[in-house]
């Protein structure tokens, strides 16, 4: 990797002005790197720019729950993507034991739904709308669920509610859960053979729109309150009766001491924002064209100078 | 004669323990009829939630005040300084990562030879060539950054957990009352589930390297320190007679009689260090750990089942290797010279390995290849693979299997004995569970099961242990339905026996993550599923242990059965599998060690055990709850542990084979 880093930076050093920055403590900035592709390319990404500013950055794979509390004592200093869904409980715990500062959102959002590959449109034509579906329950039935249609729904501390929606909605699915995204894709992969139709729990952006393409399901849309009030949504007397907010955060996340240690770079992170499309091509060039991690990161610093040049500049 | 008094004698009280485990069998039996007729009160169903203990809030207090007010937290922040320094020196020696002393890392080409050349002082030509042979596909497939990033780490771990567990080994020889107080901390060590200890791994030693190498040590060290207390006890009394005699101080008979007296016992712990310390390399990239395990969850987490099959591939060939050469230690006799031999004679594959090693050192300077192969020009076929393992679950044939197991083994068995043992009351669980370890152990194991048991019910997480309880028991019940016969058939020739077992390396070391996602293809996300993935772990020792228990029968024994006529279905009946049964038992009892690690790695399929608890509790907010939760596993763990040992040194003392 360094090859590509130390090209890269030598270039940036030539036209960067690098006095500005010259206060950033040179311990190393430590970055997490989870196990999905778009966030470990992001990871490189921000990565090699903070090195091209002069700062030392090392990673350091951790498991994507437990880096908040790595986050709160320093050992980690940022988090560049955390999940309005997936980690928005986790990222709340560890701000209220204080150490961890919220550094604003991407400009990208992020959808956690009922979805399914094209192919299961073909079996069940009414889709995307719930009632349709619903209408297509028998479809989804498998060996244990009966004459139910199955619905794999994320591990369940990821808190989906997909038990809860079912029973409010009356739908004709039993919910079984999933024990990681892993398990998620497995699942598709053996249903795609023959194109037996699924419905999972998936989310954007994600590499699997890559893989398979798919939709997600129309629930009833979201409105405030739905997991709330009772009385919002179609169904009076029960919660969870709409589909989730089609427009999740995706925000970024640093150690408190991070803006005094290194202020330049906090400055940097502060201004970083991605967007759907760029975090779609930055897992597309680990997962199909199959690239390196910081060979990716690289190639997408180069491909897109216009997007991260003028945070560093400012 | 001997065996017989031994067996008249021990009749009576086995017939009393079996009485009185009939007895409690016979109370829990009407409990559960009465359950089923309602007539029993909930609160001797299930513990009422306002009996139960708040453990997990008075865990965190206790941690929290350990870590902080006593300062723990500050000394081991200091050893992890410690340990980062070494780690990063391992890190840039091997893959260049900028830190002390800064220089390049070394060619993968300069290690291959020297790996053939530590093979063949060890082994001869074989060693060589797997010791090679090793590195040039880890080189080749374009796994070389990542693998060394892994060795970078168990480089430091491997030989840490050494020194620290043979210290404590003699420790514990020379001291009884540690010996006393440091063996249930092994046994809990050795039963409690990996995600217990990555969370405090986390907190104390920082997430990344540091915190990998210490869970890793943790893992690794309860063999050795197991290992050196046998052989340093086992050491005959002429050596240290000898040693005396020569007078030897208190140091010197440690240093030059003892330890070189237990080489061979020492040495059996350093494999198992070797082999521990490889079993982690997965699952401690969940804390930080670089390289081959963290390589392997990405590609998992994009559904790269190709890829991670070569990851898979080059830690069964780096274990494979490290095992085969520190057994070849184990067997090799130092090597003496005639008197005034040259030096470099004395030590010319020394002089030869160096030699080699400054030359591909050289060598790759001009062609680089030698020292780094790109991406672009590996060898890895993950794509080819991709579409084999695809194809496979698609097969016709294959569909038809499963569908059958899914609709029969699960809906029929599985689930049903599920809700069966859900719907057991509590109490009369607990004493099926005792009456079971009162008759295959005796009084004391029948005393700790209950106690262990009742801890389980205190805690409030009854159902989800008998959830767990429910997948070990049912995976190993299938393991043996499979292993026993595959065990007894391969026993039968050399050549199979041999076979058979490297096939059992091959499963043990090969990262159980890489089954997760196949079995999911093939079966869904369902109990069988996860009983699947565990079945596969759990066979590698019944089948190890019988046929270790079978060749081993003393010959004499099997002339006797030949010469009384026997045929091969009695010979094997009445003698080979009786003689044999007390080594079976211990691979039975690894069988259900090995399922009750695997079933909590089995929450990534999906499941509703303490596995799943466990892994919610990853975010690092419930210490406490996380302690419970591993410290339930441990306990249902440790009873089937000493009471199914109980039973095998029994037996042996009885068909009088050395214990």
């Amino acid at each position: 990797m360094n090859r590509f880093t130390t090209a890269l930076s030598a270039g940036v050093l030539a036209l960067g002005p690098m006095a500005a920055f010259a206060e950033d403590s040179s311990d190393p900035i430590v970055i997490p790197i989870h196990n999905w592709s778009s966030q470990i390319v992001m990871s490189n990404v921000v990565g090699q720019i903070l090195e091209s500013m002069g700062n030392n950055v090392e990673y350091v794979t951790t498991d994507s729950q437990a880096v908040y509390e790595s986050v709160r004592t320093g050992d980690v200093t940022l988090e560049l993507e955390v999940w309005e869904g997936a980690f928005g409980a986790s990222f709340r715990a560890a701000q209220e034991k204080g150490g961890i500062v919220d550094v604003g959102d991407h400009d990208a959002v992020t959808r956690e739904d009922w979805w399914y590959p094209m192919w299961t449109k073909e079996a069940c034509p009414g889709l995307p709308s719930w009632e349709a579906l619903n209408d297509c329950a028998a479809l989804f039935a498998t060996a244990e669920t009966g004459d139910k249609g199955m619905y794999l729904d994320g591990p369940v501390d990821w808190l989906k509610h997909g038990q809860e929606r079912v029973e409010a909605l009356g739908m004709n699915f039993t919910v079984v859960n999933a024990g990681s995204a892993a398990a998620l894709w497995a699942a598709i992969g053996a249903a795609e053979a023959d194109k037996k139709p699924i419905v999972v729990f998936n989310w954007t952006p994600n590499f699997a729109e890559a893989v398979w393409p798919g939709e997600f399901v129309e629930f009833p849309e979201w409105v405030e309150g739905c997991d709330k009030d009772p009385s919002v949504g179609p169904n009076p007397d029960a919660l969870y009766d709409c589909g989730n907010p089609a427009k999740g955060y995706l925000k970024k996340a640093a150690w408190e001491g991070m803006e005094a240690k290194w202020p330049a770079a906090y400055k940097v992170l502060e201004q970083i924002s991605f967007t759907n499309p760029q975090i779609a091509e930055m897992a597309k060039l680990v997962d199909v064209d199959e690239l390196e991690p910081e060979e990716a990161a690289a190639e997408w610093l180069e491909a897109n100078p216009d997007v991260w040049k003028g945070w560093v500049g400012s | 004669m001997a065996e017989a008094t031994a067996n008249i004698s021990a009749r009576p009280a086995a017939l009393t323990r079996s009485q009185w485990a009939l007895v409690l069998v016979v109370i829990a039996v009407v409990m559960t009829a009465l359950q089923y007729a309602g007539l029993l009160p909930a609160a001797l169903h299930r513990l009422p939630e306002y009996l139960v203990p708040p453990f997990a809030p008075m865990l965190d207090t206790v941690f929290n005040f350990v870590k902080d007010d006593l300062g723990l937290l500050a000394f081991t922040r200091f050893l992890t300084g410690l340990l980062e320094s070494v780690l990063d020196a391992s890190a840039n020696i091997l893959y260049g990562k900028r830190r002390w002393p800064n220089i390049e890392p070394i060619p993968w080409s300069a290690i291959a030879a020297i790996a053939a050349v530590i093979g063949y002082y060890l082994g001869g030509w074989r060693l060589a060539v797997l010791g090679a042979g090793t590195f040039i596909w880890t080189a080749l497939i374009g796994q070389w950054k990542i693998a060394m990033e892994t060795m970078s780490v168990i480089v430091v771990a491997a030989p840490l957990a050494f020194l620290i567990g043979i210290t404590l080994g003699i420790v514990a020889w020379r001291k009884p009352w540690f010996d006393r107080m440091i063996k249930p901390i092994l046994s809990i060590l050795q039963t409690i589930p990996f995600f217990t200890y990555l969370l405090p791994a986390v907190i104390f030693f920082k997430v990344g390297p540091t915190a990998g190498c210490v869970a890793t040590i943790v893992f690794a060290i309860p063999p050795m320190i197991l290992m050196t207390t046998l052989g340093l006890q086992k050491v005959p009394p002429e050596i240290v007679e000898a040693g005396h005699m020569s007078g030897c101080t208190r140091r010197q008979l440690l240093f030059k009689v003892y330890l070189p007296a237990a080489r061979t016992e020492i040495l059996v712990g350093v494999n198992q260090v070797i082999m521990l310390c490889l079993a982690m390399v997965v699952l401690t990239a969940f804390i930080g750990m670089p390289g081959l395990g963290a390589k392997l969850l990405a590609m998992m987490g994009s559904f790269k089942l190709g890829r991670s099959f070569e990851i898979g591939v080059t830690i069964v060939l780096l274990a494979v290797m490290l095992d085969r050469m520190s057994k070849a230690w184990v067997v090799k006799q130092p090597e003496h010279f005639e008197k005034g031999t040259s030096w470099f004679v004395r030590h010319k594959l020394f002089v030869m390995g160096a030699v080699l090693f400054v030359a591909f050192l050289l060598i790759a300077q001009v062609f680089p290849i030698l020292a780094e192969i790109g991406r672009k020009q590996n060898f890895s076929q993950g794509k080819e693979l991709d579409g084999l393992i695809k194809g496979f679950v698609a097969l016709d044939g294959v569909q038809a299997i499963t569908g059958f197991l899914r609709a029969f083994l699960n809906v029929k068995v599985l689930i049903p004995f599920r809700n069966f043992l859900l719907s057991i009351p509590t109490p009369a669980l607990i004493l099926l569970i005792t009456a079971f370890a009162l008759w295959l152990g005796g009084p004391k194991q029948a005393r700790n099961a209950l106690i262990f048991f009742c801890i389980i019910a205190l805690t409030g997480w009854w159902d989800r242990s008998v959830i767990t309880l429910y997948s070990v028991i049912s995976a190993v019940v299938l393991a043996m339905i499979l292993g026993l016969p595959m065990g007894i058939a391969a026993a039968r020739s050399e050549k199979w026996s041999r076979r058979m077992l490297l096939v059992c390396d091959t499963a043990q070391t090969f990262p159980s993550f890489v089954y997760l996602l196949p079995a999911i293809m093939l079966f869904g996300i369902t109990d069988i599923a996860v009983i699947f993935s565990i079945l596969i772990f759990a066979m590698v020792p019944l089948v190890r242990y019988t046929i270790e228990g079978l060749r081993t029968v003393p010959p004499e024994m099997i002339e006797a059965a030949d010469m009384a006529g026997a045929t091969r279905m009695q010979k094997l009946r009445h003698v080979q599998l009786p003689l044999a049964l007390p080594t079976m038992a211990i691979g039975f009892n690894q069988a259900i060690m090995f399922a009750f690690f695997m079933v909590i790695i089995a929450a990534f399929i999906g499941t509703q055990d303490l596995g799943q608890e466990l892994q919610r509790t990853l975010a690092g907010t419930d210490l406490g709850k996380n302690f419970v939760l591993g410290i339930c596993v441990a306990l249902m763990a440790l009873t089937f542990d000493m009471t199914i040992l109980k039973w095998a040194t029994d037996r042996k003392k009885v068909l009088g084979l050395e214990s």
